[in-house]
């Protein structure tokens, strides 16, 4: 009761408000630039004051973020953002946290954190910048680099199979796994905006151009042209549809999804309807690896969004109980616990 | 009659007692146990329980081995002892890998019925150790333990391993008759410990007396002793490991303080019981968190000190080899954080349950660029309370991570500890940032130096910190070449200070002198009894054991000019006799001994003899 009347005398909070003092440091025309502005736009609609608001980032271009908002905010050690962040959420389960975070940062030298993370199911929010490449250090390749990538220590083509991010994050049992795109701003803040509302460990891939080091990685997904033929926008409860055209679609054969042309209404009917909150993965899994398959279309949004306990309101739960069964603690109590003996 | 017999028993100043045996058989327990009814029959003690590495080795190896030994007396016991007066060997194996601890002329206590032809094998024993006559420089009281102990056992409804599992407290009550120790302390004990089911209850007492009886009515030693009470200030007392006053230090400062702490850490020897006591006291707020490895245990500490708790973390060598990235950045931040590194041996792997002071200087220096922190060790099993709690004092005074070293030897070691009134610990005054007036993060103290903890939560302080460089004051990010030097300077100036905050300790005898010896951490003991040992035999000779090694203490140049030499025993190959070197341009002469085991009483005592007489 108390916090809701607080939000409500609060005055309602702008973009401005969240700017900090300190001017973006990215190159002219990197998508990062595109990401903060949604963040800026998103964090006043939520209703959280200012200060209960944590950003934590690790290493990298996209690592820079917090220093841009006027919130709480720990720029920490390469890959180990979600640690902190950890740290953060237990010690208040009160705070809303972000994590920022990249490619490299994410899922190279920090993946084994993240999965952790996902798996707790920590009430926590993770934006993944995927540039595909690594920034910061000048240009090499990242584990989400396509096989065949010639960068400064790929000279003749990288080697290393690429990760699918929203795959891994669905292994992990992340409870909610999205993906969007710098260049789509409504749809990128609509998104950032339901992994804020998810209750639980919630994770976006938002493709980000590097215009410096891989410029046009995700042009397809962006210029107006293609965009449309290359996109698939998952909604839930709505058949996968995409085209320009809106004439294509998929249904499930077999363990697979296929694409079917759309020539009559009835076509609709046997499409894969998109359910984010089905309790098996599968069909998310599918939905990851159609980026694996030439011709199929990407998809963005909400691929999976389910509710389970979090983390830490199992550790505070746990506290509470074991307090409500022993008593609160006194320690001239555990200072006698085990023999004690007298010296007169 | 009770008269005549405790009229013949032998005095003694002090005895070190040890029991070895498979680690299958309870030795560890019955080392405890004796440990318990010494303290209550008031005598000094010190301990060192030895187990294997090896979850459950195989019965009857060498490298199976169990032991515990025990030194206690009237005064002076600071350690547990070097040459072993009596021996209780529960198997060949447990023979054998003893025997180079003992005195000339020491009692062997056998138990005969493991003395089979296997057990011989398994010890590598090609004859019978009791037939070749190699034991004759000894006093060997072969028991056959294990028949006795059935045989007081014949009508108990127990299976035949089971009653062949009480043997241990059959030995134990031998001892305790050689010694003249009561059995109630123990009987107690048991009958507490077995209460749901009284027939185990019931024979291991019987097991105990039997074992008592069987000395007594045997008239089985030569002769008996006994060791008069020492002078201990009265109160209430307990046994405590190294591990355990750690916690309940911990726990302590965080309800003195009225934060509650977050503990983070990953599984490792010996630093794991640290996690597994401090998960049972939730009821005092406590967060526990095992992390997926070790770095993200400290980064979860120092994300919730960010928060406004007491972040703390509990590791060991190769831990703290993994955790120095966020050490760093902790220095950057000026946040409180504490870092528990319970040393054993290394390198690498190294051998995981044998102690070592070996990560002096990682503590000290094991970060990239400048980043002084303040280094705290515990010198007994006790101390490591006051040391976690003191360490919590600096940490969130000074706003800065703090080491606080350990080792194998006090993690497991136990000694009796005088409970302490919570109500006489000093208090510890907390003050978050309140928003008045411009807000600056990196504005410090003028006294501690310490910067403002404003903690998320509080309107108005919304800031940033990260790894980044500062600017003064501000806490901006920057490059600027002269606002680097000096925030350099001012974090070590700041951890310079902390010596302005903690106790000096005390020189042991003059401060002036042929000889002074410099220790820290758990050497004190060894080196505390080499001193008083000299010392009462009219030499020169003085101690100064160092509690905060950094920043050392103001006294320590001024001593270390005023002794013709300088001696400094560590079980490293002198890293703090590097260090001394370094600042105070001394000659300090290293002692050293790197074999996993707390240095000896003798061999020490023979090197500065040799010094002193040169
Ligand atoms: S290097 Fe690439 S990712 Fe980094 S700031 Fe420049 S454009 Fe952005």
């Amino acid at each position: 009761m108390e916090k809701k009347a607080q939000t409500l005398n609060a005055k309602k909070l702008t973009k401005q408000d969240f700017a900090s003092d300190q001017e973006p440091r990215w190159c002219v025309g990197c998508g990062d630039y595109a990401i903060l502005a949604q963040v800026k736009r998103v964090l006043p609609e939520l209703g959280i004051p200012r200060e209960k608001i944590v950003f934590v980032s690790g290493i990298g271009c996209s690592s820079r973020f917090p220093y841009y908002l006027n919130t709480y905010g720990l720029h920490t050690v390469h890959g180990r953002a979600p640690t902190v962040a950890t740290g953060i959420k237990l010690a208040n389960p009160d705070l809303s946290v972000w994590i920022v975070t990249g490619d490299g940062d994410g899922l190279s030298i920090g993946g084994n954190h993240l999965l952790h993370l996902f798996r707790r199911n920590l009430d926590v929010n993770v934006i993944l910048f995927n540039n595909e490449i690594y920034g910061l250090t000048k240009g090499q390749f990242s584990p989400t680099s396509p096989l065949g990538k010639v960068t400064k220590s790929s000279p003749y083509g990288s080697v290393d199979a690429p990760l699918n991010p929203i795959s891994f994050a669905l292994g992990a049992g992340a409870t909610f796994v999205a993906r969007s795109i710098d260049r789509d701003t409504r749809h990128l803040a609509h998104i950032l905006k339901r992994a804020a509302e998810h209750k639980g460990c919630s994770f976006i891939e938002v493709y980000q151009n590097c215009n410096i080091f891989n410029d046009g990685a995700f042009a397809e997904l962006t210029s107006p042209e293609t965009k449309l033929d290359h996109v698939l926008y998952l909604e839930h409860g709505q058949p996968l549809i995409f085209g320009k055209e809106k004439k294509r679609g998929l249904r499930l054969k077999g363990m697979n999804f296929e694409i079917v042309e759309l020539h009559e209404e009835e076509d609709v009917g046997q499409l894969y309807l998109h359910n984010e909150n089905d309790f098996n993965p599968a069909a998310a899994f599918l939905l990851a690896h159609l980026t694996d398959r030439e011709d199929y279309p990407t998809p963005v949004g909400v691929f999976r969004r389910i509710q389970e306990p979090t983390y830490e309101y199992l550790v505070h739960d746990q506290i509470q109980r074991v307090t409500d069964q022993k008593g609160k603690g006194d320690l001239a109590q555990i200072y006698m616990s085990g023999d004690v003996w007298k010296v007169e | 009659m009770e008269d005549a017999k405790t009229r013949s028993r032998k005095e003694l100043e002090h005895v070190i007692v040890r029991f070895a045996g498979d680690s299958g058989d309870g030795i560890q327990l019955t080392g405890k146990q004796f440990t318990r009814t010494t303290a209550i029959a008031r005598n000094e003690l010190n301990t060192l329980p030895d187990f294997p590495a090896e979850i459950r080795a195989p019965a009857g190896t060498l490298h199976g081995v169990s032991s515990f030994q025990i030194h206690f007396g009237r005064e002076h016991i600071h350690t547990p002892g070097d040459k072993v007066d009596v021996l209780v060997a529960m198997n060949p194996a447990a023979l054998k890998t003893n025997l180079r601890h003992l005195r000339d002329n020491a009692i062997i206590i056998l138990n005969v019925d493991a003395f089979t032809e296997k057990n011989l094998r398994l010890a590598g024993y090609e004859k019978n150790p009791l037939e070749t006559g190699e034991l004759s420089a000894y006093q060997v009281y072969p028991i056959a333990i294990t028949t006795y102990t059935l045989k007081a056992l014949e009508d108990v409804e127990l299976s035949h391993k089971e009653k062949e599992r009480c043997k241990n407290f059959f030995a134990l009550g031998v001892v305790y008759w050689l010694f003249d120790r009561p059995l109630e302390p123990t009987i107690e004990w048991i009958q507490a410990k077995f209460a749901r089911n009284a027939v185990l209850a019931e024979a291991n007492v019987r097991a105990l007396k039997a074992g008592r009886n069987f000395a007594e009515s045997t008239e089985l030693f030569h002769s008996a002793f006994r060791v008069l009470p020492a002078e201990i200030p009265p109160g209430l007392y307990r046994n405590i490991t190294g591990n355990e006053a750690l916690v309940l230090g911990l726990i302590s400062a965080g309800e003195k303080s009225g934060l509650s702490l977050y503990y983070a850490s990953y599984p490792i020897t010996p630093a794991s019981d640290v996690l597994h006591m401090i998960s049972l006291y939730k009821n005092f707020g406590v967060i526990t968190f095992q992390a997926e490895d070790e770095i993200s245990a400290i980064g979860s500490a120092l994300g919730a000190s960010f928060a406004g708790k007491i972040g703390v973390t509990a590791t060991s060598g190769p831990g703290l080899s993994l955790k120095t990235e966020f050490v760093g950045l902790a220095v950057m931040m000026e946040l409180p954080l504490v870092i528990l590194d319970i040393q054993r041996a290394g390198p690498s792997t190294g051998m995981p349950t044998k102690t070592e002071q070996a990560d002096l200087l990682m503590a000290m220096y094991g970060r990239h660029g400048e980043a002084p922190l303040p280094v705290v060790a515990a010198c007994s099993p006790s101390d490591c309370f006051y040391a976690a709690y003191e360490a919590v004092q600096v940490a969130l005074r000074f706003m800065t991570p703090v080491v606080v070293l350990s080792d194998g030897f006090l993690a497991n070691g136990s000694e009796p500890w005088r409970i302490p009134d919570p109500n006489d610990l000093p208090p510890i005054q907390v003050k978050f940032a309140e928003p008045n007036g411009p807000f600056y993060p990196y504005q410090r103290d003028p006294v501690t130096l310490a910067r403002n903890w404003a903690i998320p939560g509080t309107p108005g302080l919304e800031h940033r910190l990260g790894g980044l460089e500062k600017e003064d004051l501000t806490g901006n990010v920057s490059y600027d070449p002269e606002n680097h030097d000096k925030m350099v300077r001012l974090r070590a100036e700041k951890i310079d200070r902390v010596r302005n905050f903690v106790a000096e300790p005390e020189i042991v005898g003059p401060e002036e002198g042929e000889l002074l010896l410099v220790s820290w951490g758990s050497t004190h003991g060894t080196v505390l009894t080499v001193v008083e040992q000299l010392q009462k035999e009219g030499h020169a000779v003085s101690m100064y054991h160092l509690r905060w090694i950094n920043p050392l203490p103001e006294k320590l140049g001024t001593y270390l000019k005023r002794f013709r030499r300088v001696v400094i025993p560590e079980i490293n190959l002198g890293q703090l006799a590097s260090l001394i070197r370094n600042k105070y341009l001394v000659d300090a002469i290293p002692f050293n001994r790197v074999r996993g085991l707390p240095l000896q009483v003798s061999e020490l005592t023979e090197f500065v003899k040799s010094l002193l007489e040169e």
